[in-house]
């Protein structure tokens, strides 16, 4: 056995083995597992239509989780990137209902104001964490919460439908402010380009620049990158709003491309997702598109399980974690086992 | 009338605090040993679910408690694994299991949604609980409140007046000082994360079997991202970090006060159940920011000294730091 | 107790730690073990207490083998080791670090350790404050904890690793009295682990001296100390050269100047340093000189005063003005605070280039980290991370990455645990920086090196900055007994007749 094949297929014992803890937890509830996976599976691939909404549930997975490939570069858990993701839902959302503009300079505007206000609720995480000295993770947390209160807050009252607020949303968007979709399927073509480039943009940000150059060294040691002479905050502050203009981004498209409207829950935990695609990535922008769609299948493919066997469509969510947890295990077990066969190499040595 | 309503209201705020001191105590049991259990949310979450159906399914509510209480030792024990024997990156493997967590609950939890089921008695102690004023308000509850006292007072004093206390203490804070005195330091840490991980699954049957009964889709609410705030709040000491606990149901109660209010009667529900959580995190924002630094240091720096110890605590020397033997 | 080590063998990957050592500690004297850095001594001792496992090898204890799987087994077994940096709790107090050795009990007895604590103080005229914080005393008063710590679990033999670094004159004048006390009267053996011949001279009754990993000889007292040289370093060391510079303008000017942490407090420290001068730090740890030197790098809120580098006042500027005013900072930790692990030579040396353009062209930057590699000597390749290079390498990384034409430099221990060679290599490169006009500033805890190295000493003490001292007319005993806080009759005479 080569050893490329041998990689090949240590990279997949971790899938292997969140198959066999779904398929476990299958068998406990009483389900038969190959009917569950072979639901899912027709969930997502069945029709062109579904596989058009696979294609666009990838959009924000990519946008969002190339976005967190920056700040995790960089060191930072943005866990904020919920609220960013509102955020730029939120502006988007002001421009569609405010702007009376022909498609072109509408559908441009919302895009653009939307990566403007994830960009500033990154930035203000950034602020949080190196002003305040708050753990990303619990400032992220606390603008979540204040993102999701503001959206709630501006459906309830200043955007309110005519017949009464709801959690249903807004009233949809004029027609110039939806994105065009290919024909009857409701995938956005612009919004697939815009992930892609996204893909290729931060790739050869993070490569071949002395900002990316300079975040990675902030990830790897902040102290030492520091007094070496990097601009820690502007450079801290700027990865935050980078990775908080393409969840805004993200935003913007689900509100334009997807509801036509905007939503409660806009977000939809895509952020949360996001990160574990970025973890399964090991922050590399490249291996973004692959996973997330993956991610994507499972998340278009699972509600089927509701109608066809009556579970909870959250296995597809199962599924996701428990590759991520697994990956991580079995890179670990690896290197505690190359540890130990060192140590065993010198004694014998000696 | 009005003291009434007070007592009535604190009584019904220490119950609703409850599980946050359980949880947060528990971690502060775990970090104090230097481990970093980032899964509460989804460990709460999952043991809240396995609580209740548990207590559903055998009709025994002590049953569901067990149960709950494993759930959270075993996400631990995972945690501890993970980060202890692997040495991987604790907040990471955390994080990806509170996500687990919450998505298992939903999955394994979706036959017992919304299904009326038991709950743990209510429990007045004779006489303590006739005492006026603080009777109802500390010993009118039921056994699982009792338990979240319990476990502050016993915590505070396993850490700092016991033996082994002492040792969880080196742990945490120099595991290579503790190891040349002869302590096993990752099997002590293995044990502390299992049990802080067991109050966490209590800290779980008491939302789904005590203060919010039954199950739904996320049942549990972020209250696991609060109690790891809590933990920083508190300064990883007991008492401060119950303090901190009840503050936090202090601000629940305020909001669901406010939210009667007729002047309020424009701002959704989700408002004020989701302020108190984002109101938390900005405390943590004001002990810990350098504006308070700015502050103390036109005190004299021994009221400083004073202070600062007051509002703030270190954390433990370790945390986070695997321990490799040479 | 007799100890013996036969023939210890230990090796960390290709290094060859300890090749073969085989040494005999009677009972009732005190061992000195020398050798300069790397030789490998404090790995022996590690193997001898239980922290290490030998590869190969025996040890014995009155004539019977043993091994330790754990420190707490050599402690059961009477051998117990004081480290350089004393293995203790600082976040906790004296009584809670001496109570945690004992066994296994639910409650501890305090008012038992107490009495314990206090008793042992009283033999050997130590004062420790049993309610005080830990990481409050100063490390000689730390290392007298430990001592009580393992006498009190009933150590027989007692190891102390470099003792003498970082603590006053009269802290080890104090300290070489108990040792004499443990040896002679109460019958204990000391192995006394330094690189420093004259106080392994004073100290000691038997001397082994390691050379690279193995024994390269033994001697008693007396001790011819040219003997002891040549053992140590295989030669005799010639005496080290300094071409002197001329004296440029001040470079920094430093006036009155109040920084305080929450610790201490520097207050009305006054400096002048002129281009190509070298200044010595000294004091002992936490008494001030670093965090007087931070402040002279911008890393530190100063509350009063003035700090002007080349005639520009920086006071309250931040890091990036000093650094972009030509002044370096290279903190003690090589990778804590240094280097960035996980990435390559020739990614450093591209993010040190601040002046570089946005995009990166990698394949000049490799040509340029090869350039640089040869030219300081590094063993390494532009694609090895910085992690993978020994100690000394690592120290001649950070010296390839301070950019030319530097105003002031300011080094933090510049050559700790690196080996005679390594550290006359630093030396070097720092002193020819002095002819581009470079002044240095260095913190230092070897006195020697202080005093060899430096133009002007300035010491501290408790935040105190004392006037600045002559190298060349200052002597070992007068640092010494500044350090502690104590001035000598010749330092009073000196000043009166100033």
């Amino acid at each position: 056995m080569g050893p490329r094949v041998k990689d090949i297929l240590l990279g997949l014992l971790p899938i292997l083995l969140a198959l066999l803890f779904t398929t476990g937890i299958l068998l406990a509830v009483g389900a038969s597992p190959w009917e569950a996976y072979r639901s899912i599976l027709e969930g997502a691939f069945e029709s062109p239509e579904k596989v058009a909404d696979v294609v666009a549930a990838c959009v924000p997975l990519i946008l969002c989780g190339v976005g967190m490939c920056i700040t995790f570069i960089a060191g930072q858990w943005n866990v904020g990137i919920e609220g960013q993701i509102i955020l730029g839902a939120i502006f988007a959302t002001w421009a569609a209902r405010n702007l009376p503009w022909p498609r072109v300079p509408i559908l441009t505007t919302m895009l653009l104001l939307g990566m403007l206000g994830g960009a500033l609720w990154g930035f203000l995480a950034g602020l949080l964490k190196v002003y305040g000295k708050v753990h990303e993770i619990f400032g992220g947390l606390g603008l979540n919460y204040a993102a999701q209160g503001l959206a709630i807050w501006l459906i309830f009252n200043p955007w309110k439908p005519a017949d009464g607020a709801t959690m249903s949303g807004t009233d949809p968007f004029p027609d110039p402010a939806w994105m065009p979709r290919l024909g009857h399927l409701r995938v956005a073509p612009l919004a697939v380009i815009l992930a892609l480039l996204s893909v290729v943009v931060v790739y050869f940000l993070l490569r071949g620049t002395r900002w990316g150059l300079e975040l990675k060294a902030l990830g790897k040691n902040f102290r030492s990158a520091f007094l070496l002479g990097v601009p820690s905050t502007p450079r801290l502050l700027t990865a935050f709003a980078a990775c908080g203009a393409l969840a805004g981004l993200a935003g913007a498209i689900r509100c334009s491309a997807r509801y036509g409207r905007m939503i409660p829950e806009i977000s939809g935990g895509q952020g949360y997702l996001s990160l574990l695609v970025a973890l399964l990535a090991g922050y590399r922008p490249q291996w973004v598109p692959l996973i997330a769609l993956f991610f994507a299948a499972l998340g278009v493919g699972s509600p089927r399980l509701e109608l066809d066997l009556h579970l909870d469509s959250s296995l597809g969510g199962v599924l996701e974690a428990s590759v991520v947890l697994a990956v991580m295990l079995v890179g670990g077990l690896r290197a505690l086992l190359a540890r130990r066969r060192a140590q065993v190499g010198m004694e014998e040595a000696a | 009338m009005e003291i009434e309503f007070l007592v009535q209201t604190l009584s019904s705020l220490v119950a609703a605090a409850s599980p946050v001191v359980l949880a947060s105590i528990g971690e502060t049991i775990s970090e104090k040993s230097g481990v970093i259990n980032l899964s509460l949310d989804g460990s709460i979450a999952l043991s809240a679910m396995t609580g209740f159906a548990v207590a559903f399914t055998t009709g025994s509510v002590w049953l569901g408690m067990l149960a709950a209480m494993a759930v959270g030792a075993l996400m631990a024990l995972v945690v501890a694994f993970a980060s202890i024997t692997l040495r991987l990156e604790q907040v990471a493997v955390g994080f990806v299991l509170a996500m687990l967590g919450l998505e298992l609950a939903d999955f394994l939890g979706n036959p017992f949604v919304r299904k009326p089921g038991p709950s743990v008695p209510h429990w007045p102690i004779p006489y303590l609980s006739e005492v006026p004023i603080l009777g109802p308000i500390l010993f009118d509850q039921n056994l699982v409140v009792y338990l979240s006292f319990l476990a502050v007072v016993v915590t505070w004093w396993w850490i700092y007046k016991t033996q082994p206390g002492l040792k969880l203490q080196g742990v945490g804070e120099r595991p290579e000082s503790a190891f040349a005195r002869g302590v096993n330091v990752n099997r002590l840490r293995y044990i502390y994360t299992v049990v802080g991980g067991a109050l966490v699954g209590l800290a779980g049957a008491s939302y789904s079997l005590s203060i919010k009964l039954g199950w739904s889709h996320r049942h549990t609410f972020g209250i696991g991202w609060i109690a790891l705030a809590i933990v920083i709040f508190g300064g990883w000491d007991p008492w401060r970090v119950a303090a901190g606990s009840y503050l936090f149901g202090l601000l629940k109660a305020l909001g669901s006060i406010l939210q009667r209010n007729p002047a309020f009667a424009n701002v959704p529900t989700q408002i004020f159940s989701s302020a108190p959580f984002a109101l938390m995190i900005f405390a943590l924002l004001l002990i810990s920011s350098e504006g308070v630094d700015r502050l103390l240091a036109l005190l004299p720096p021994r009221v400083a000294r004073r202070i600062d110890r007051a509002i703030r605590g270190r954390p433990p020397g370790g945390l986070g730091r695997p321990f490799v033997q040479e | 107790m007799k100890v013996e080590l036969v023939e210890i063998k230990k090796y960390f990957g290709p290094v060859r730690a300890n090749d073969g050592v085989s040494m005999t500690v009677e009972p009732g004297t005190i061992h000195g073990l020398l050798g300069e850095n790397g030789a490998g001594k404090t790995t022996l001792m590690k193997c001898l207490s239980g922290y290490l496992h030998p590869d190969g090898g025996k040890i014995l204890i009155d004539g019977r083998p043993v091994a330790f799987a754990s420190p707490a087994e050599a402690i059961g077994h009477g051998i117990g080791m004081l480290h350089q940096d004393p293995l203790d709790f600082p976040q906790m107090r004296v009584l809670d670090n001496f109570l945690l050795a004992f066994d296994d009990r639910l409650m501890p007895d305090r008012r038992e350790g107490l009495r314990l604590l206090r008793e042992l103080g009283r033999r050997f005229h130590f004062d420790l404050d049993p309610d005080a914080e830990v990481g409050r005393l100063t490390v000689g008063e730390r290392q007298q904890l430990e001592i009580l710590r393992l006498l009190a679990l009933g150590a027989r033999v007692i190891i102390l690793d470099e003792p003498t670094t970082g603590i006053s004159a009269p802290q080890k004048a104090q300290l070489f009295e108990t040792l004499r006390l443990l040896a002679e009267e109460e019958g204990r053996s000391v192995i006394f682990v330094s690189h420093k011949l004259e106080e392994v001279e004073t100290l000691c009754d038997r001397v082994t001296v390691l050379r690279q990993g193995k024994v390269a000889g033994e001697a008693e007292k007396p001790f011819s100390v040219d003997r002891l040289v040549e053992m140590m370093f295989g030669r005799s060391l010639p005496p080290p050269t300094r071409p002197p510079v001329p004296l440029g303008p001040p470079v920094l000017e430093v006036e009155d100047l109040t920084v305080a942490s929450y610790r201490l407090a520097v207050e009305g420290a006054s400096l002048e340093v002129r281009a190509g001068e070298v200044i010595g730090l000294a004091g002992l740890e936490g008494s001030g000189q670093r965090l007087f030197m931070r402040a002279c790098a911008g890393l530190e809120r100063v509350t009063a005063g003035r700090i002007v580098v080349d005639g520009r006042d920086l006071t309250g500027a931040p890091y990036r003005r000093f650094l972009e005013a030509g002044v370096a900072y290279l903190p003690a930790g090589r990778l804590e605070e240094g280097l960035i692990p996980g990435l390559t030579l020739t990614e450093h040396f591209a993010l040190v280039e601040r002046e570089g353009p946005f995009l990166i062209d990698w394949k000049a930057a490799r040509e340029q980290a090869l350039e640089r590699i040869r030219h300081y000597n590094i063993v390494g390749r532009p694609e090895t991370t910085v992690e993978a290079l020994s100690g000394g390498n690592q120290q001649r990384v950070l010296l390839a990455l301070l950019p030319h034409g530097l105003r002031l430099l300011l080094l933090e221990h510049p050559t700790r645990g690196l080996d005679v060679e390594s550290a006359n290599w630093v030396w070097q490169q720092l002193l020819a920086r002095r002819e581009e006009g470079t002044a240095i500033l260095f913190i230092s805890a070897d006195l020697d090196e202080l005093l060899e190295r430096a133009d002007r000493i300035v010491v501290f003490f408790a935040g105190r900055m004392m006037e600045p001292l002559v190298a060349e007319q200052t002597t070992v005993e007068q640092l010494g007994y500044l350090i502690g806080g104590k001035t000598t009759k010749t330092q009073r005479a000196r000043r009166f007749s100033l």
